[in-house]
């Protein structure tokens, strides 16, 4: 038996140390609260290091005509309308003040020439909106979120005599479980990744931001902290997660060699004028332009050209539509056998752009390629295809405070909050949706911690919470978590992944099951100091939960919408916009029910052109003008 | 194309440890990191290595591949030859806790003595004008990813634990220039906070650090020497450094 657990009290638990997190600790802090800051790397490796395009907010510094109503458009376009409307309308409308106050913590965003912060084109997006800095934002996100962390402990020490007395940062811990007294939350339990020294957390609220579920797939741009840890929490703790079939994909990974299958191509190489073309040289995304997107979307190559001078009087080029249609097309062509060698098809930015301009405007780009890849993007073209980028899907949220449904005393904010994106994320909303909703979880948890205080841990519930930690030492089932983790990769990236179909996802269903029983007998071996084979077990327990969920509401979700294809229910259909699927569990199995969206209000309905809405939503919805 | 390859990882804890002789496949266009999890998950469950996104861009896997620091996910396997034997051991700079990984604390703490950015506090969010060319070169020194490769190959703190004291190291030599060169940053002593509190004249410009930085930050030319020239100015005449300080309020420097 180990040595008793690490006892700490503070006012607020924000696990997960990405955007969304550090955004909240700050503002937690600014009101006068204590905080743990929980994360399962060092302090700085959060996955928001990996976002390279930019980050959408609507300041007009490039096109004075973009405003927050807009933007606020464009991502309800993006999400196919399944967007929670009051999210997509907090964010459009908060998006420039968080990129404004990051510059007044020392970020230095690339300028026009007028001094202000550039901003970018990227798919879905009506103008150019991306802050940016080259093609490593959110390494300036998280660099610049850490730094104010750390300048507020400073302050601290100065003036409070302990960097450490309102703001401590525990690195390299997981959280096994969120600890409840009387129905509410208490705080948290984990264990040092060090040395698997035990640590109990009592605080009164927790915030959630552990980020999306990448590696529960086979091919994806996340990194290893991508297992899903947040909504697994929450849902054993009680709370819903919203949406969970819609997974982004995005169209643009590295295909070749086979080791670096997955990593993320920006974006920004279309924003900057890249074009995709397949095996033939076809530039083949002007035949997949949705009826939804015709009139935004240039149908030729000449106007697709045009735009890139000439925005006001021409149409987009295709290859800038929203990221679910440009992945199934890439999809299309490669299954219909106009692929490249190693299965995906071409991405060119050399014929437009010199190398010395390239090398300036995605010098990542050209350092990953040239390293990984042996390909010089200044001279040839990449090989690219999809790869599992983002859940749209998360813990279900009261959009202003960021307060879980149905636990109080928990918030989520960032990827593992769902409903902001609907049924698929626009490029760039990912790094504002960090800012705006970090901040907001941390002020609902402020306001939370206030009138409620302290909830104390019962003895009762750390044993509990203890046994499971030291289970997999004392299990001679001799289960291999490894194997589990890639039977399971296995699983959703046949069954589950970008094109579905009923029958597959009834299989992946009863498979997942399967490898959740199995796990039940996983053996480890070694000790606790710093042993992978360990930290597994937890993280493929959490993953085994989202692959549940997101298969079964993948399954309860008869049409294809955004992140969600089903090759048997292949159109879009408005009834089912009306339904959000909300995933329960309760304690063996994932349940799914179908619940109503929120009707959009009578003001954001009226932003739109009533013919677009009609392409989706019913005729009884229209008729009906939005609520009042 | 698969190819077998021997490898000797350093396996151990703070108090005792060694290479051990491992044998395993590897595939065309693998990297060090995939030839390391391939051990982890057939022959070594709790072998300990740390790691994030596999890109280059977060510098979690750092290690030293036949006695040299790099990052383990950039570290292709055919750039080593047939026969060739690849060794991996842990940064020596920094103690042992496990195997590949390494107390990096000493790192947390130089990153606290460095005095935050301070915004002006006459100009509100939104406000900020800077030209690109003066953002530039600060935003050199803000690629870097923290992998702390250049403080691990540094001499003086590398087989000095005595100098780490006083010592912050090139990853914060090149914050301070970053500061320094800051548009708008109005703290005004940073080099010379960084030749009195952080140790910048230990340095004497070998370069070590700009030749293992994977984000190719020219941290010698770039951060130090300027810092080290203009100390030098800024300390024995008081003139410029006052010009210096209105130089830097006026956003020219």
């Amino acid at each position: 038996m180990t040595q008793q657990a690490e006892r700490y009290k503070y006012d607020i638990v924000v696990i997960g140390a990405g955007g969304a997190g550090l955004r909240a600790a700050v503002e937690a802090r600014e009101a006068g609260l204590s905080v743990a800051i929980v994360c399962k790397s060092l302090f700085g490796k959060a996955h928001t290091v990996m976002a390279e395009g930019g980050a959408a907010a609507s300041m007009g510094n490039v096109n004075e005509k973009d405003n927050w109503m807009v933007h606020f458009r464009d991502t309800m376009r993006g999400g196919k309308f399944l967007n929670h409307y009051r999210m997509a309308e907090l964010h459009a409308k908060e998006a420039p003040d968080r990129i404004w106050e990051l510059e007044t913590w020392g970020a230095l965003f690339d300028r026009t020439k007028e001094g202000k912060i550039s901003q970018r084109n990227f798919g879905g997006h009506e103008y150019p909106r991306l802050a940016h800095v080259g093609d490593r934002t959110g390494l300036e996100l998280i660099r610049t979120m850490q730094q104010r962390i750390v300048a507020l402990q400073q302050k601290d020490g100065r003036e409070l005599g302990d960097t450490e007395k309102m703001i401590k940062v525990f690195a390299e811990v997981t959280i096994t479980e969120i600890l409840k007294e009387n129905g509410k939350v208490a705080g948290a339990y984990g264990y040092r990744r060090e040395n698997g020294q035990e640590i109990v957390f009592e605080a009164p609220a927790v915030v959630i931001a552990t980020g999306g579920v990448g590696k529960t797939f086979k091919i994806t741009s996340n990194s290893w902290e991508g297992t899903g840890d947040g909504h697994a929490l929450a849902l054993k703790a009680g709370a819903n997660l919203v949406d969970m079939e819609f997974l982004q994909f995005h169209p643009t990974g590295m295909v070749w060699p086979l080791s670096v299958k997955g990593i993320l191509v920006t974006e920004s190489v279309r924003g900057e004028g890249g074009i995709l073309t397949n095996n033939l040289g076809e530039r083949f995304m002007f035949k997949y332009i949705p009826d939804v997107f015709k009139d935004k979307y240039a149908d030729n190559e000449a106007e697709a050209d045009r735009w890139y001078i000439d925005q006001d009087n021409n149409r987009r080029p295709p290859e800038l539509l929203p990221r679910d249609e440009v992945a199934r097309a890439i999809n299309s062509e490669v299954k219909a056998g106009r692929g490249t060698e190693h299965g995906g098809v071409f991405l060119d930015v050399s014929k437009r752009l010199s190398a010395e301009v390239i090398k300036k405007r995605l010098p990542s780009m050209w350092h990953q390629f040239y390293e990984l890849a042996g390909v010089d993007i200044t001279k040839e073209a990449m090989e690219v295809g999809p790869t599992c980028h983002y859940v749209m899907g998360g813990v279900e949220v009261d959009p202003d405070s960021a307060a879980a449904v149905g636990v109080d005393g928990l918030f989520a904010a960032g990827e593992v909050a769902g409903g902001m994106h609907g049924s698929n994320r626009l490029g760039g909303n990912s790094l504002t949706d960090l800012l705006v909703f970090g901040r907001r979880a941390g002020m609902g948890a402020v306001e939370y911690v206030k009138s409620h205080g302290a909830n104390p841990v019962s003895d009762a519930t750390i044993e509990k919470a203890a046994a499971k930690i030291a289970a997999p030492f004392v299990s001679t089932g001799g289960e291999n978590a490894y194997t589990l983790h890639t039977e399971l990769q296995e699983v959703t990236h046949n069954l589950v992944g970008i094109i579905r179909t009923g029958e597959e996802l009834s299989e992946a269903i009863v498979k997942i099951a399967e490898l959740r029983k199995r796990s039940a007998n996983i053996s480890v071996t070694g000790d606790r100091m710093f042993n992978p084979g360990f930290h597994l077990v937890f993280d493929l327990d959490n993953m085994l939960l989202v692959a549940e969920s997101t298969a079964k509401s993948a399954l309860a979700r008869e049409e294809s919408r955004g992140g969600h294809t089903r090759d048997d229910f292949p159109g879009m259909n408005s009834t089912w916009r009306q339904v959000n699927h909300i995933s329960s569990f309760d304690g063996s199995q994932v349940n799914i029910k179908a619940q109503p969206l929120p009707v959009l209000p009578k003001e954001l309905f009226d932003l739109f052109d009533v013919h677009e809405l009609e392409k989706y939503m019913t005729p009884q919805e229209i008729a009906k003008g939005g609520s009042n | 194309m698969a190819r077998t390859l021997k490898l000797r990882i350093w396996r151990g804890n703070d108090k005792d440890g060694g290479l051990q002789d491992v044998t395993v496949e590897a595939n065309n266009g693998e990297v060090v990191l995939d030839i390391i999890h391939r051990v982890q998950a057939t022959q070594m469950g709790d072998l300990a290595v740390r790691w994030n996104c596999k890109a280059g861009k977060c510098g979690s896997c750092s290690m030293e591949i036949n006695g040299k620091p790099r990052l383990a996910c950039m570290t292709q396997v055919s750039a080593y030859g047939e026969d060739e034997v690849i060794t991996i051991t842990p940064l020596r700079a920094f103690p042992v806790i496990k195997d590949l990984v390494t107390d990096v604390s000493f790192n947390y703490k130089k990153a606290m003595e460095v005095r935050a950015y301070e915004h002006p506090t006459d100009l509100a969010p939104g406000e900020a004008r800077m030209q690109q060319v003066d953002v530039e070169r600060s935003q050199e020194f803000r690629k870097c990813i923290e992998c702390f490769l250049c403080q691990d190959t540094c001499h003086v703190i590398r087989d000095h634990e005595e100098n780490k004291k006083s010592f912050a190291g090139p990853r914060f030599f090149i914050r301070l220039a970053e500061l320094d060169m800051h548009p708008l940053d109005t703290l005004r002593n940073r080099k010379q906070s960084a030749q009195e509190e952080h140790g910048l004249g230990m340095c004497n410009i070998t370069k070590c650090c700009t030749e293992v930085c994977p984000e190719h930050i020219r941290i010698t030319d770039n951060a130090i020497i300027p810092m080290k020239e203009r100390v030098v100015d800024v300390k024995y005449d008081p003139l410029r450094w006052l010009g210096s300080v209105i130089r830097k309020r006026e956003g020219i420097l």
